[in-house]
């Protein structure tokens, strides 16, 4: 099965500072990949060229075997990769159906359509992602008085407008309470499970990351120093040294995906 | 040779006065983030202040006092408008402020016209600089040589100040987080007094210093600005040096600029611009804006839909009413009615890109100035029949908008308003100047509409359908999945990039599409006068396009129109008294601080509460 | 040292914080929990009067402060220290810790430049490098250090931990439970029980800007059903 994901060699230097020093993975079809790091350890940068945001110095970013490297987020988007952000970026002044609607306009490129009115447009659609995500009953609500985790949902239901292979989420769960952490982390696995689709996410909680990525990445330096399971990464004493520190600061006990 | 160090020297002197007015300007956006409009103003108090002092106060001492007396005044009027005006709408919109700093430009003319009256001053020359020095066998006039040397002198002042005391280190963090600051225990109100204070005064400064080479008089507030504009957006917003710089760049090539290209040293100034910011999108010294950074607080803008069955109704009454005025109202009637149509398309244009875009154009009136001239040009030159040069309106104004947009939308904020400013300044200049073609000054005349449309009557219900039709069309595009896009560009640029929405073009259409409507809005007005003058493409013409869309309710749909609408109808009255630009100065200060909200705004919030109106479901 | 009492807070029309009261003692660590959008946040500010409370009453050291300017209730001897960071990215470490100075109080711990580069090294080596050119943990530490500058009686630490690698999480509970030793009074506010319940003596449970429970964590572990019901982990 070829990787959905696939990544060769990434570099990125800002004024000479290598932030990315040659990173390669993998992500699989259906697979749930975490990406944990100290803070300016490159996940940020790593991310940003995985989804146009910064071209890469050199390496190669492949997308279900076709290479997209230093292409426009609209263009990758296009191509099926959704993503989240770590702030939140819906449309405030949209309800939130329409913020989905205004995602498939451009699935369905219509986008510059000046007839119909725009809010009538794929609604069932938006409706029926909605609903993946539970947020059907909010759907008529303006998005500017959305809770916050609501608005973590709202984009999740975007980001499937697309029918997208795989899915990006930057911090998906950071500014979030526990509960609604693992609420939101549940229905990602779901959708994975569901839709076939693959995640690579970051994350700084590192319960969440435990208890439901597949398969850890450690980034330190621009440089990855782990990719494997949970307890190996857990039992890795670099990973420890550089990143997790004692272990005092998430449950132990938490069995490993 | 001589001659070129002469007038290199020129150049050089003339940068003194422009340094100082722009490194006023660009210190306050710096910290406060408001584009002060009424620097030039304040140069403008400058002068007339030290005219008077010169004359009470007689010898060397008397002139350079005078001059350091009226920067004292003027930073002390800076700190009564900070306080009085800007302080109560530091948290709002940029719009609202450079709307309330233009109130202040209206009122300051008017209040120096009650003073000092209508004619120019003549400025004094300074004691013991009067007369000149040989340079390679060239007259230099000594003040020029003094100008010159003391320029240096107050950038290192500045420079010094802003870079190592204490002051300047908390002033620079203010600049980036001013709540943080006074959460560390800095009064960070003074803080920003302080500063208008410093500016006010280089203004006041500025001012007085040009006297001897210069003098006072009323336009010089407006004259100024536009070039200290250029002069802050070639240094780069907020950056000192970089005014320096860009002054003495400006004015040097204006100096060779009048020997050598004499037609064209306003257009010089303004193409200069669009090349460094071609090259350098922010500025010699600028540094990348980023739009929201320093957080705006307000109020959401609502979910929108179409009309209901209500609204509709509402608007087939109007218009029917509207339809019946020529059968009620006399000619005059018709022309005040035909005048505020047009300027309400105009303003509805306006309003697609601001508030639907969130693109705050300050040069609006390019298009429909260039539309009105394009269309004059082609029945003057090509004797084309009016039917066709009408058409050509919207869509030279529209091509324009695309020429000029694509420039334009490669910023944002800030800089994307000072080029939109700038390119409309530079077709005003080329108008102006280019009196063979245009009749610069004299306007084009004689542009008269059709057989079948003569008339006013007929123009009357010409305008009436146009104009409302283009109105309705706006209106129908912001529903529209065109309208929704730009929108969506407009919330949140980041995920409509990663949502496969090109931004930039999408911002580009709304562009054109704005320049276009306008286009059609200045077909309309040449032919309802038959002329068209310069005028209609000035800064000022502009401003009321956005002082009205402000008035409206700039988070509205309908806010321009009735904007607009109420504008002109009040402005027939208004402008029969003396001192007219005094009072609208003041109610546009009034309604920035007290119904930012604008009239839309603030009748359906009242609406609201007084039960007549449900607030809309999406709320709850 | 501080009281607080029958406080309501609004942003907006939203109303945050709803008849909430509490108190700290002179030399305790108290942790400020809840989950996000509970009203943690709004209390510090509304504390340092960044929020005007419509009303109740914040007392410190026996004066009360309620409508207070900021900049004034900071020269009391308030420190906050808020939660998305908020240095000054174009100004050096040095100059950051400038805008926060203040004169030398006798009754609270007294702080210069040299002591804070000696509390975080990491900081001594870059003190002429931009706040925008420092790593999340270094930020985190630049402005707790410039807080400190002010020499404050008390510290309101605003959600520490988010966001940081829990190495450096752990190293900042090492520096919180030092400020205790010194005689610092602090309120954290957290999401991360394991981080709150190393630092805190004890917690404070807040739940759509009311107070749910006040205690040490001791008690805390004896009610697992307040546990479960606002922090739910």
């Amino acid at each position: 099965m070829t990787a959905v994901l696939k990544v060769e060699n990434l570099v990125k230097t800002f004024g000479g500072v290598k932030a990315v020093a040659g990173v390669s993975f993998e992500v699989a079809p259906g697979e749930l990949k975490a990406l944990i790091g100290p803070n300016g350890a490159g996940k940020s940068t790593c991310f940003n060229m995985l989804m146009g945001q910064l071209k890469p110095t050199s390496g190669k970013v492949y997308l279900n075997g076709e290479n997209i490297t230093g292409r426009p987020p609209r263009d990758i988007w296009r191509r099926g990769v959704g993503r989240t952000f770590q702030i939140t970026g819906t449309y405030q002044s949209m309800t939130v159906a329409e913020n989905v609607q205004m995602a498939l306009m451009s699935h369905h490129r219509k986008l510059f359509a000046v007839r119909p009115y725009a809010y009538k447009l794929y609604r069932d659609e938006a409706l029926a992602l909605l609903d993946v995500v539970g947020m059907a009953d909010q759907a008529d609500r303006a998005c500017a008085i959305l809770a916050y985790g609501d608005l973590k949902r709202l984009e999740l239901a975007i980001a499937l407008a697309n029918e997208p292979t795989l899915l990006l989420m930057d911090e998906p769960t950071a500014g979030m309470a526990p509960r609604e952490r693992i609420n939101l982390m549940q229905l990602t696995a779901d959708i994975v499970r569901d839709r076939g689709v693959s995640v690579l996410f970051t994350e700084h909680d590192m319960d969440v990351v435990f208890a439901h990525a597949h398969h850890i990445m450690v980034l330190n330096r621009g440089e990855l120093i782990a990719d494997g399971t949970a307890s190996e990464v857990r039992n890795n004493p670099q990973v420890q040294e550089v990143y997790l520190g004692g272990g005092t600061l998430y449950e132990q006990e938490t069995a490993d995906a | 040779m001589g001659l070129f160090v002469a007038q290199l020297l020129t150049g050089l002197a003339n940068a003194a006065a422009l340094f100082l007015v722009a490194s006023g300007l660009s210190l306050i956006f710096g910290v406060t983030r408001i584009v002060n409009f009424a620097h030039g103003s304040l140069y403008m108090l400058g002068a007339y202040f030290g005219v008077t002092l010169m004359h009470m106060l007689p010898g060397v001492f008397g002139f350079w006092g005078s001059i350091l007396l009226s920067g004292l005044i003027v930073g002390l009027i800076g700190i009564v408008i900070e306080i009085c005006v800007l302080r109560p709408v530091y948290r709002a919109p940029e719009l609202f402020q450079l709307v309330a700093t233009f109130g202040v430009i209206l009122v300051i003319q008017d209040l120096t016209l009650m003073i000092w009256g209508a004619e120019d001053q003549l400025g004094p020359r300074a004691p013991g600089l009067k007369s000149v020095v040989r340079i390679l066998g060239e007259p230099v006039p000594q003040y020029d040589l003094a100008l010159i040397a003391i320029t240096p002198v107050i950038l290192l002042g500045l420079w010094w100040l802003i870079a190592k005391t204490r002051v300047g280190i908390l002033v620079r963090a203010a600049t980036q987080d001013r709540e943080m600051v006074g959460a560390l225990g800095v009064n960070q109100s003074w803080l920003f007094t302080g500063v208008f204070f410093l500016g006010s005064m280089l203004a006041g400064l500025g001012g007085a210093i040009q006297l001897p080479k210069g003098g006072a008089d009323l336009l010089m507030d407006l004259n100024i600005i536009a070039a200290v504009f250029v002069v802050v957006v070639i240094g780069g917003m907020g950056s000192i040096p970089g005014a320096f710089v860009a002054a003495v760049l400006i004015s040097v090539l204006n100096v060779f600029g009048v020997s050598y290209l004499p037609q064209s040293t306003l257009v010089l100034m303004y193409v200069v611009m669009a090349v460094v910011l071609l090259v350098r999108p922010y500025g010699l010294f600028g540094r990348e804006e980023k739009a929201g950074e320093h957080g705006q607080v307000g109020e959401p803008e609502r979910p929108i839909r179409p009309a209901g069955m209500r609204g509709r109704m509402l608007v087939a009454a109007l218009l029917a009413a509207l339809a019946l005025v020529p059968l009620f109202g006399g000619n005059f009637t018709q022309v005040l009615i035909t005048d505020i149509l047009i300027f309400c398309l105009f303003a509805a244009s306006l309003q697609f890109m601001l508030s639907t875009g969130g693109l705050v154009s300050f040069g609006h009136a390019a298009y429909f100035g260039g539309g009105a001239y394009a269309a004059a040009l082609l029945v003057t030159y090509a004797g084309s029949p009016m039917e066709l040069a009408f058409l050509f309106a919207p869509l030279a104004a529209g091509l324009l908008a695309i020429i000029f947009g694509w420039f334009c939308i490669r910023l944002s904020g800030v800089y994307f308003a000072m080029l939109t400013l700038a390119f409309s300044q530079l077709v005003w200049s080329l108008v102006f100047q280019w009196y063979d073609v245009t009749g610069g000054d004299d306007g084009l005349v004689n542009i008269w509409p059709a057989e079948w449309l003569s008339g006013t009557t007929a123009f009357y219900y010409f305008t009436l359908i146009v104009g409302v039709g283009g109105i309705i069309l706006l209106r129908h595009l912001t529903h529209a999945p065109l309208g929704y896009t730009l929108r969506a560009t407009r919330d949140s640029a980041r995920q409509a990039e990663a949502t496969g929405i090109n931004v930039k073009r999408v911002q580009w259409v709304a562009f054109a599409t704005a320049g276009a409507m306008a286009g059609l809005a200045g077909g309309l007005f040449v032919f309802s006068k038959g002329s068209i003058f310069p005028n209609e493409l000035e800064i000022g013409k502009s401003f009321d396009a956005l002082i009205v869309v402000f008035l409206g309710g700039v988070k509205t749909l309908s806010g321009g129109v009735v904007g607009a609408a109420f504008m002109e109808s009040a402005k027939d009255w208004l402008t029969r008294l003396e001192y007219w630009r005094l009072v609208l100065g003041l109610v546009i200060i009034g309604v920035v601080i007290i119904a930012p909200d604008g009239i839309v705004g603030t009748l359906r919030k009242v609406s609201e509460r007084v039960g007549l109106r449900r607030s809309e479901e999406f709320m709850k | 040292m501080l009281e607080i009492s029958g406080l309501n807070s609004f942003y907006g029309k939203a109303h945050i914080l709803n008849d909430l009261g509490f108190t700290v003692s002179r030399g305790e660590v108290v942790a400020l929990l809840g989950r996000n959008g509970a009203g943690k946040t709004t209390t510090m500010k509304s504390i340092m009067q960044l929020v005007r409370p419509k009303s109740g009453k914040v007392t410190f050291d026996g004066k009360d402060i309620t409508a207070m300017p900021s900049h004034k209730v900071a020269r009391f001897g308030l420190g906050y220290v808020p939660e998305e960071r908020r240095i000054f990215t174009d100004l050096t470490i040095l100059e950051n810790l400038e805008v926060g100075r203040q004169a030398k109080r006798t009754d609270a711990p007294s702080w210069t430049v040299d002591a804070l580069f000696e509390l975080f090294p990491n900081l001594s080596e870059r003190r002429h490098n931009r706040g925008k050119a420092l790593s999340g943990g270094e930020q985190q530490m630049l402005t707790i250090a410039r807080t400190l500058m002010g020499n404050p009686k008390l510290l309101l630490l605003d959600e520490p931990s988010e966001g940081i690698a829990p190495v450096i999480v752990e190293q900042m509970a090492k520096t919180i439970l030092r400020f205790k030793q010194e005689g610092l009074t602090v309120i954290i506010s957290e999401q991360n029980l394991h981080f709150a319940r190393i630092v805190a003596d004890r917690a404070i449970i807040i739940e759509s800007g009311e107070k749910k429970f006040d205690g040490t964590f001791a008690d805390l572990e004896k009610q697992p059903e307040i546990r479960d019901a606002y922090l739910s982990v």
